[in-house]
């Protein structure tokens, strides 16, 4: 979008935003799915994106902000169209995370919370995912890859770019 | 199909959960879910059902091991408030991965625990806060969720029997400490996840100053069983004052991690040897963790110890939420510490000093130890800032940063001080 078309979801959202605060005793506790909610539609939270949700809830913008920044789900800048991250607790470093994500880096030429110039590949550590006997994890997009080697890695990331391209 | 002979039960969450499509209603109910739900809703009453839990000796199995019928009986009744049952499905504790397969390969056992704990405790509205990571498995509750409110087994008068109860899944953000329950109640209420003091406990102020139970998956997957061969029946499984069967994530350096639920009472070894294949080098571990990462290690001394709360206390360390992280000899220990205290300091919500400020001199230390440029100063100022953070604030989790530096303090001195650089002359 650009930069000045102010964000808006869309009445279907705004529809099952006004169904999902019905299940709460207030409309604070639908902060979190809601910014779930954006961060999907929009890609991240920029202040305007968080100016409408506070908005839509009625709630203030320091209400929102404070959420949106305590919490490490919800991004305030852009990454890259694959978002990777990377679990490098106990048992995925056990498991070889950390080579992992040097391989990673050195293949895609970023460091730890970078994105590739091309906006594709953003490669970032995390904290343990609760998959640990898929050491080491890999969350893409929120999906959660297992048992991940650098064969793995190399492939996707290869499918990935071709798809792109083509 | 659980035997109902208490000597013969080996599992009881875990039952059911490698039969294909056990997440769909139909399959599930074939298998036997939701058969004991009428005569509970229709032949039980609350204080039965309270009871039956309390006798039954079930322990929390989410990491505190509060006796849950007793959590149960603290809720007051007639306060003219609504209260609230959440399940607390923010498995985020480094090693555990249990409460993930239930929900995603059975979640209906889930389901059918908290609307039986919903009645118990005259509940309306029910949630179960799962962390925000677990997109596809809340997806896989929310259809499950949605089978069972078009069989009248969620939702208005349910089959029948004048219970109403609705049940929402709620998807944290990311944050560690929200699977504090206090915490957890204020992440949903829409705030940051930030402990509450305590008391007032959830129980009698909790969701919205409610009363509030906060119990973990396992434990609410548990319930079913309970109610249908009761309480005596599953306090003669396991062992003394640890009642019952016990899911214990292994991860780290064995052959064949996993999630394998047994009696309690079962040893480390038969655990790690039996089921898990073994370790990936030697014969016997290096350290264990037992109980999730902010549990105490253990080491080869104990590599028998009977898997139970009380063992693991008398052992120094606790059993926590049953994740168990094995580390080989080819372990380093000093970068296993390190990485832990990384974890604690960037989880720490901030509002106690002792911790907000702790977790980062831990973090800071240990880096400087795993390169090899810490003095023995910082060695005592290592022990001495994590001997002062624990049990110095809201909630546990400094306890938590605080076990893996003393722990490696205590049974690895010599690597500690290996790689201490003297100063220079």
């Amino acid at each position: 979008m650009s930069m000045k078309e102010t964000p808006r979801f869309s009445e279907k959202r705004l529809e099952e935003i006004r169904a999902l605060v019905a299940r709460y005793p207030g409309p604070q506790s639908a902060l979190l799915p809601v910014l779930h909610m954006a961060q999907e539609d929009f890609g991240y939270l920029s202040l305007d994106v968080q100016k409408h949700v506070a908005e839509v809830l009625g709630l203030t913008l320091i209400q929102v902000r404070e959420v949106v920044t305590f919490y490490t789900m919800f991004r305030e800048q852009p990454c890259g169209k694959y978002l990777m991250e990377v679990c490098t607790n106990a048992s995925c470093m056990l498991n070889g995370a950390d080579e992992l994500v040097r391989h990673m880096c050195d293949k895609l030429g970023i460091k730890v919370g970078e994105t590739t110039p091309d906006g594709m590949f953003t490669v970032t550590e995390v904290e343990c995912a609760g998959a640990c006997s898929g050491a080491p994890v890999v969350q893409i997009n929120n999906v959660y890859h297992e048992n991940v080697d650098e064969a793995y890695i190399d492939a996707f990331i290869e499918k990935a770019s071709k798809e792109d391209a083509a | 199909m659980i035997p109902s002979d208490p000597k013969q039960v080996t599992q009881i969450c875990f039952d059911r959960i490698r039969i294909p499509d056990q997440r769909r209603l139909e399959v599930a109910r074939a298998n036997g879910a939701y058969s004991f739900l009428p005569t509970v809703l229709n032949e039980f009453s609350s204080e039965q059902i309270i009871e039956e839990v309390k006798k039954s000796g079930l322990r929390g199995r989410g990491g505190a091991g509060f006796p849950t019928g007793l959590k149960w009986s603290f809720v007051p009744r007639n306060t003219g408030k609504p209260t609230y049952l959440l399940c607390n499905a923010d498995e985020g504790e480094p090693g555990t991965f249990k409460d993930r397969d239930i929900m995603r390969y059975d979640p209906h056992l889930l389901i059918e625990g908290m609307i039986m704990a919903g009645y118990a405790l005259g509940v309306r509205d029910a949630y179960i806060y799962i962390r925000g990571e677990f997109k596809q498995e809340a997806e896989i509750l929310n259809e499950a969720i949605g089978e069972a409110y078009a069989a009248n087994l969620l939702g208005e008068n349910i089959l029948g029997s004048g219970y109403s109860m609705d049940l929402t899944v709620h998807r944290g953000a990311g944050a560690y400490v929200c699977g504090e329950e206090t915490a957890l109640i204020e992440s949903l209420e829409g705030k940051p996840g930030r402990p509450r003091f305590k008391p007032p406990f959830p129980a009698v102020e909790g969701f919205y100053r409610c009363p509030t139970v906060v119990n973990n998956v396992e434990t609410l997957s548990t319930i079913p069983a309970i109610l249908e061969h009761g309480g005596d029946w599953h306090a003669a499984i396991g062992a003394p004052n640890s009642a019952g069967c016990k899911i214990f994530s292994v991860s780290g350096h064995v052959n064949k991690p996993g999630n394998y639920e047994v009696p309690m009472g079962t040893s480390l070894k038969t655990l790690i040897e039996d089921y898990c294949g073994g370790l990936k080098h030697g014969t016997v571990p290096k350290a264990v963790i037992p109980g999730g990462s902010s549990a105490p290690w253990l080491t080869p001394d104990h590599y028998e110890i009977p898997l139970t709360f009380d063992d693991l206390v008398k052992a120094g360390s606790m059993l926590g939420s049953g994740a168990i992280i094995v580390m080989d000899e080819t372990v380093d220990v000093v970068k296993v510490a390190r990485r832990l205290s990384h974890f604690y300091a960037h989880e720490s919500c901030g509002q106690c000093t002792p911790c907000r400020e702790g977790t980062g001199w831990l973090e800071r230390l240990m880096i400087r130890l795993e390169a090899g440029k810490a003095r023995a100063s910082d060695i005592e100022v290592l022990r001495d800032a994590a001997e002062h953070m624990a049990g110095r604030t809201i909630c546990a989790l400094a306890d938590g940063a605080a076990a893996p530096i003393l722990s490696m303090l205590k049974h690895f001195p010599e690597e500690v001080r290996a790689r201490v650089v003297e100063k220079a002359a």
